[in-house]
């Protein structure tokens, strides 16, 4: 029976995720911004999501005690947590983009690791090595190289982008999962996922970039070099490869659109309680060719946003009942990135020169919001995939 | 808990309604628009459906209850079929449905068994007034208190079947506020004038319709003395409307999709271009969005909750979604798509209806 009611859980960690964006986040998220790499990570907060506040998004946590909706409740929170500051949520110390490719990709002995790591007393981070400085969209073309030596294997290449690289590796005891290729002539079928540890020889930060937004979450280029792990951390046992590294894209697509909706949601609620000091209302059911133009900008935005939050809700419904939902996925992943720029940007129109100023947050909200349309797939390449898809062509079909 | 499954039984109306859409609707759907009539098959099969006696209790003569989620799911399949067929078809819907949700208890004994019976019977609602200032919160159409009863005068545009019916809902402003009043087709007063002839929906007999100084007794207020929630029904009409925009997106959708996959042009298919592809990949996303919109619109009724916000977001999205999917649909078909031997022409005509024309369908 088709329902638009979340779960009494849902609701609940909403408002909880709420007083933390209000109490914990908000009033940092200027600073974090202003001093991109000045800064320390936002400590407070991580340590308090994971010493208290833990409890609330045990949730996201592998190895919680796991809600009828593990994934709806994820995607519920990441909105929320973004609606505070995007850049924050990118700090939470949860298994993110790593847990993610574990979650797809790893043994059980592996999963478990991961697990114990979430356990510990300290706050712990993961990240995923897949883009190189040649190649993002086409992540087949990579050429960081495993080569298998004696008991281990051996990982050399540049990895481009590379998210919470900084709070995994030199922050934290956590973990890199890194995609790399056994063969570099072979293409897809010889690339796998390793797990690089915290601390194993071989692996370092050579730069953090200065980026348009985002700026509390560090963005690295990593380097690989004669990067020795034991066999074990050949995620899978070699068994998933490439295919591994696209089936966390059903997950992390409307994950990553959630985040953006967050974004869109806060300039959305800005820009009406501004209004409504100015003496604005909105007429909802009003023609539409009787409302003034702000109004119509403003139900625009609103309905821009509901409708790429449906797709983004349907899709978690899918992910965590088990249907496939690769095109769902993706179709909620275009339309946020769409909606995300398109509502930040109008956003700052609304509200004039203040809303260009850092007086407002609407500036930053906007340099933020464009990441949605460019990772976990740009816009195009989730075009790609639903096109594809509809009309029943394969990559090489349809390039 | 959020779900996107349909019950059982609703599964059975989408698929009874595909069936219908594409065995009586597809192949008259031409020549219906060429002659301005609906065909007399899309009453007679369509109502073998039974959807409105399916949501009418018992008590009048029906065997259920109204579900804005039913019909939406139908009305998404009639639409794909063709939009004036299915407006035609649920055109009773038009009285029967307002009477359902705000008539008074002997309004809904008096009106609701007509539309329990074997055979399908108009039905009328007269909402749009021909101004470009057209308002549905103030109409100039005004009813004014006289002699324990109403007087209405004022002039209608796009009435459905206002010449076949019995019975016109009639929509005016009484004390400055939108009210509707059951007037009869042959009361003194009422003129029923031309038929309508707009750019699409040619197939759906609408006219103008003026009345005069027409007197209604007080009984005939829709909801008695208290009146009815306007609010309420304008959101339930946009709901009907904007499933059906996304009915019409789906066919326009559907057939560019099939015909660029198979044209070729410069030595391969249409579709293998990105342009191309990435349009309707654009298309299909914005119409499982529009469906969702809807969708949730028409829970919001069911459970009784404020559908206002939900019925605009709804309609906001669909009307633009299928006007801009019929005109890519006429674009991705070239010349083709131009002339009338091809179906993506009259979808054009009719999406432009979506978010134009008011209150010619409800759920
Ligand atoms: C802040 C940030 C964080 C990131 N985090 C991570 C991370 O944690 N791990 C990781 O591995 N990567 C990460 N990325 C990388 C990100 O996923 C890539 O930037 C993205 O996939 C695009 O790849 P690219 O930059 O190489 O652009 P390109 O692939 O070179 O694309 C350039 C342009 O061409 C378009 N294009 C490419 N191919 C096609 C095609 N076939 N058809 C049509 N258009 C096409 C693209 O859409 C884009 O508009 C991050 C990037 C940023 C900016």
């Amino acid at each position: 029976m088709i329902s638009f009611e979340n779960s009494d859980l849902i609701k609940e960690q909403q408002r909880y995720a709420e007083s933390i964006a209000l109490e914990r986040i908000r009033p940092l998220a200027r600073y974090y911004d202003a001093y991109e790499h000045e800064h320390e990570i936002p400590w407070d907060f991580v340590r308090f999501i994971w010493d208290t506040g833990r409890k609330g998004l045990d949730a996201l946590m592998p190895g919680a005690e796991v809600p009828d909706e593990p994934f709806m409740l994820q995607i519920h929170t990441s909105e929320m947590i973004s609606w505070g500051d995007v850049g924050f949520f990118m700090c939470l110390p949860w298994p993110a983009l790593g847990g993610n490719a574990i979650q797809n990709t790893g043994t059980e002995e592996q999963k478990n690791r991961l697990t114990e790591r979430f356990r510990g007393e300290r706050p712990t981070w993961t990240c995923m090595a897949l883009t190189e400085s040649h190649c993002g969209s086409d992540s087949s073309a990579i050429r960081t190289r495993a080569v298998r030596d004696g008991d281990g294997w051996v990982l050399n290449g540049e990895k481009l982008f590379v998210t919470s690289a900084r709070k995994a590796l030199e922050e934290s005891e956590g973990f890199m999962v890194v995609w790399a290729t056994t063969d570099p002539g072979a293409g897809r079928s010889a690339i796998r996922p390793f797990l690089v540890e915290a601390g194993n020889p071989g692996v370092r930060i050579m730069k953090l970039e200065n980026k348009l937004g985002l700026r509390a979450s560090d963005t690295a280029v990593v380097i690989l070099e004669d990067c020795r792990i034991p066999l074990e951390n050949l995620l899978g046992g070699g068994e998933k490869g490439f295919k591994g590294a696209m089936a966390t894209f059903d997950s992390a697509r409307p994950a990553a659109a959630s985040s953006g909706l967050g974004i869109a949601r806060a300039t959305i609620d800005f820009v009406k309680e501004e209004l409504g000091r100015q003496g604005v209302t909105i007429r909802y059911a009003l023609p539409r060719r009787l409302l003034t133009a702000i109004e119509r900008d403003v139900i625009d935005m609103e309905t821009e946003w509901r409708a790429a939050w449906l797709l983004t809700v349907r899709a978690a419904w899918m992910v965590d009942r088990g249907i496939p939902s690769t095109v769902e996925s993706s179709m909620s992943k275009v339309k946020a990135g769409e909606a995300v720029t398109r509502i930040t940007q109008k956003g700052i129109e609304l509200m004039g020169p203040l809303g260009y100023s850092e007086r407002m947050m609407l500036e930053k909200w906007m340099r933020d919001g464009k990441i949605i349309d460019l990772f976990e797939g740009t816009g195009q390449i989730n075009r790609l995939v639903i096109a594809r898809r509809i009309l029943g062509y394969s990559g090489r079909d349809l390039k | 808990m959020y779900s996107f499954e349909p019950t059982e039984e609703q599964k059975m109306v989408i698929d009874a309604a595909r069936r219908l859409a594409a065995r009586e609707f597809r192949p008259r759907m031409r020549d219906s628009d060429e002659k301005g009539e609906p065909d007399p098959a899309w009453m007679d099969e369509g109502w073998a459906l039974s959807l409105l006696p399916a949501s009418i209790p018992e008590q009048f003569g029906g065997f259920g209850a109204n579900s804005a989620l039913t019909w939406v799911l139908a009305a998404e399949e009639l639409a794909w079929g063709d939009l004036g067929a299915t407006l035609a078809l649920l055109a009773p819907n038009l009285v029967a449905l307002p009477v359902l949700r705000a008539g008074s208890p002997e309004q809904k004994a008096m009106h609701l068994p007509a539309f329990c019976n074997d055979a399908w019977a108009p039905g009328a609602a007269a909402l749009m007034e021909p101004r470009i200032a057209f308002d549905p919160f103030a109409l100039e159409t005004k009813a004014v208190r006289d002699n324990g009863g109403y007087r209405v005068t004022g002039t209608k545009c796009n009435v459905p079947f206002a010449l076949e019916s019995d019975w016109i809902l009639v929509y005016a402003a009484l004390d400055g506020k939108t009210q509707a009043l059951l007037v009869p087709t042959n009361a003194p007063g009422v003129t029923v004038g031309e038929r309508e002839r707009n750019m699409g929906l040619r197939a759906l007999p609408l006219y103008s319709v003026s009345f005069a100084d027409c007197a209604v007794p007080a009984s005939h207020l829709l909801g008695g003395e208290q009146g009815c929630d306007f609010d309420l029904l304008l959101a339930a009409s946009r709901t009907a409307l904007a499933s059906m925009a996304v009915g019409v997106a789906r066919a326009a959708c559907d057939f560019a999709l099939d015909y660029t996959r198979q044209r070729t042009a410069f030595g391969e298919p249409l579709a293998r271009r990105q342009s191309i592809a990435f349009t309707l990949a654009e298309l299909v996303t914005d119409i499982d969005a529009a469906r969702l919109l809807v969708w949730e619109a028409a829970w919001n009724l069911d459970q009784g909750k404020d559908a206002v916000r939900a019925a605009a977001f709804a309609l906001n999205f669909s009307s633009d979604m299928a006007l801009r999917t019929a005109d890519r649909a006429v674009q991705l078909l070239g010349g083709y798509g131009y002339v009338r031997d091809y179906p993506v022409e009259l979808w054009l005509r009719n999406a432009r209806a979506f978010g134009v024309l008011e209150g010619i369908a409800t759920v």
